[in-house]
């Protein structure tokens, strides 16, 4: 027992850990709760791409002494506003679209940083740096992902019946093109948020991995939407425990946890599991 | 009488060379039962889309209530075909039909006690009341089409389309669907049914519309039914036999 409370609490006696402990939490809810909704708009892709395309707005907004908070959100909500310009306008289809869109300003990023001397750790970007977390990055992190869940709070409704039935939403006059683009800012925001804990390439797991779990055990999108942003916390909470005790990569190691949630979902979960019978 | 739709000389050619609706006009009744007839890619649906506001006219006016179709959204219900549903989705039977009560609702806002009883009697009327916890996709064809009418019912509008209700559903639930917009026109709404089916148009409807591309005919069924009109609606020779039997060569 002693030993539990003592690998437990270890890590909280450093400040860097407390701060990496808050980032995770608030980006394992943030990331569950949007998440469901991508998956049912079938939008995982799209989660991929932005998360991609924030890399441009970080080195941009080195280049221009800003943080980089802004310039990512900034290239994140443009590039899905180019995507859904060139699904709309021609007839190239949104996979291929986000294929294009998102790869682009990858490499963009890449460009402006292999051609300026800064210190970002490209490294750190890509796969995240969660002990590096600062106060102020704390503050911002904590905003972002609390804006996202009041957000989808508030607008529950909206974009439940926007998900389900896009026609019906229109019919009764539900800006539908708006809502898809909030959701693009809110995306925005949770992937910057989740920059420093998982990184840019690990993100789009956090988004889906949580929410396909819990979207095995539920039938009900409020539900779902919890259960999704509790699986976020736990495998956060977890990954960064293992991280600390057994020194490895912090995103990867709750990615992992996550994983494995979703991996004893997809077998014994009470409805859907692959090796539960099925009586009915 | 003031006609609850009332659109003309509207073309929709969703942007290509080739209208899908031309020139169409037509008046119709509060209180009337009306089906859209036609052959496949005649245009029905989008002459239902093209009444809800969904698609740009080319040309035309649409009018609804007297007014247009934004002012009027609240009073027209419109339950489309349902291909591009996912019936994985995570919503209950109850939380569909509750979808009926957004448009009064408003942004933000939360359904209220009186929104829950109209659900509930939405349910009652379609004999869906004990399936209401039930996951919407895991409903015959019938029940789920019985669901979004219910839905539309919830709504409390004062014009109902309804795109193909009963492609593909039961008997019951054709019996529960038809009586339901027979009592809804007895109260004085109106009921537009895109419906290709043949069969039992003049138990169904007490007034047509038959359209391919144009308006062929419109108005009452006895006088609209009728071999010429039919014929020139399904550019192939028919002749009506006895009531409601339909012989095309």
């Amino acid at each position: 027992m002693e030993l539990l409370w003592e690998l437990l609490v270890a890590p909280l006696e450093y400040q860097f850990m407390q701060r990496a402990f808050l980032a995770a939490i608030v980006v394992g809810v943030g990331c569950g709760v949007l998440g469901s909704l991508l998956i049912l708009r079938k939008l995982a892709l799209m989660g991929d791409a932005i998360s991609h395309a924030v890399l441009p707005g970080v080195a941009i907004a080195y280049l221009l002494g800003i943080n980089f908070f802004i310039g990512a959100t900034i290239t994140g909500v443009t590039t899905a506003l180019g995507i859904g310009f060139i699904t709309e306008h021609s007839k190239i289809k949104e996979d291929s679209a986000i294929g294009i869109m998102f790869s682009a300003a990858f490499a963009i990023g890449i460009l402006i940083i292999s051609k300026i001397t800064t210190n970002i750790d490209l490294f750190h970007i890509l796969f995240g740096n969660v002990l590096g977390v600062s106060r102020t990055d704390l503050i911002l992190i904590s905003i972002l992902g609390f804006l996202v869940i009041v957000l989808t709070i508030l607008f529950f409704k909206e974009l439940k019946l926007s998900s389900f039935d896009p026609i019906m939403a229109r019919s009764i006059g539900l800006p539908t093109d708006m809502i898809h683009y909030l959701l693009m800012l809110m995306l925005s925001f949770i992937v910057v948020a989740s920059l420093q804990t998982v990184g840019i390439i690990l993100v789009v797991a956090m988004l889906i991995t949580p929410g396909a779990t819990a979207y095995l055990l539920t039938d009900d999108l409020s539900e779902m939407m919890v259960l999704s942003g509790v699986f976020g916390l736990v495998s956060a909470l977890v990954g960064l425990y293992l991280s600390f005790h057994l020194n490895v990569a912090s995103g990867a190691a709750i990615v992992v946890v996550a994983t494995s949630f979703f991996i004893i979902a997809l077998l014994f979960s009470p409805q859907e599991g692959l090796l539960v019978s099925k009586e009915q | 009488m003031e006609e609850s739709i009332w659109i003309e000389d509207v073309t929709v050619s969703y942007g290509t060379d080739d209208p899908v609706i031309e020139r169409a006009s037509f008046a119709l009744q509060p209180g009337s039962k009306v089906g859209v007839i036609g052959p496949n890619g005649a245009g029905k649906s989008t002459l239902m889309k093209a009444i809800v506001g969904l698609i740009p006219l080319d040309q035309g006016t649409v009018k609804v209530l007297g007014g247009s179709i934004n002012q009027k959204r609240k009073y027209v219900a419109y339950v489309p075909q349902k291909e591009n549903i996912d019936w994985d989705f995570p919503v209950s039977v109850y939380d569909v039909v509750m979808m009926g009560r957004y448009v009064h609702l408003g942004w933000i806002k939360r359904p209220g006690e009186q929104d829950h009883q109209i659900v509930s009697e939405a349910l009652e009327e379609v004999g869906m009341l004990e399936y209401q916890e039930r996951q919407v996709g895991k409903l015959s064809g019938g029940q789920r089409q019985r669901v979004f009418l219910a839905r539309a019912l919830a709504q409390r509008a004062e014009i109902m389309l309804l795109d193909e209700p009963f492609a593909g559903v039961d008997q019951t639930t054709e019996e529960v669907i038809y009586g339901l917009l027979d009592q809804l026109s007895k109260e004085g709404k109106t009921v537009v049914v895109v419906h290709h089916d043949l069969k039992k148009v003049k138990k169904y409807f007490d007034n047509l519309i038959l359209v391919n591309k144009e308006i062929i005919a419109y108005g009452p069924t006895q006088s609209t039914f009728t071999p010429s009109y039919l014929t020139q609606t399904f550019s192939q020779k028919s002749t009506v036999v006895q009531n409601d039997l339909v012989v095309m060569t």
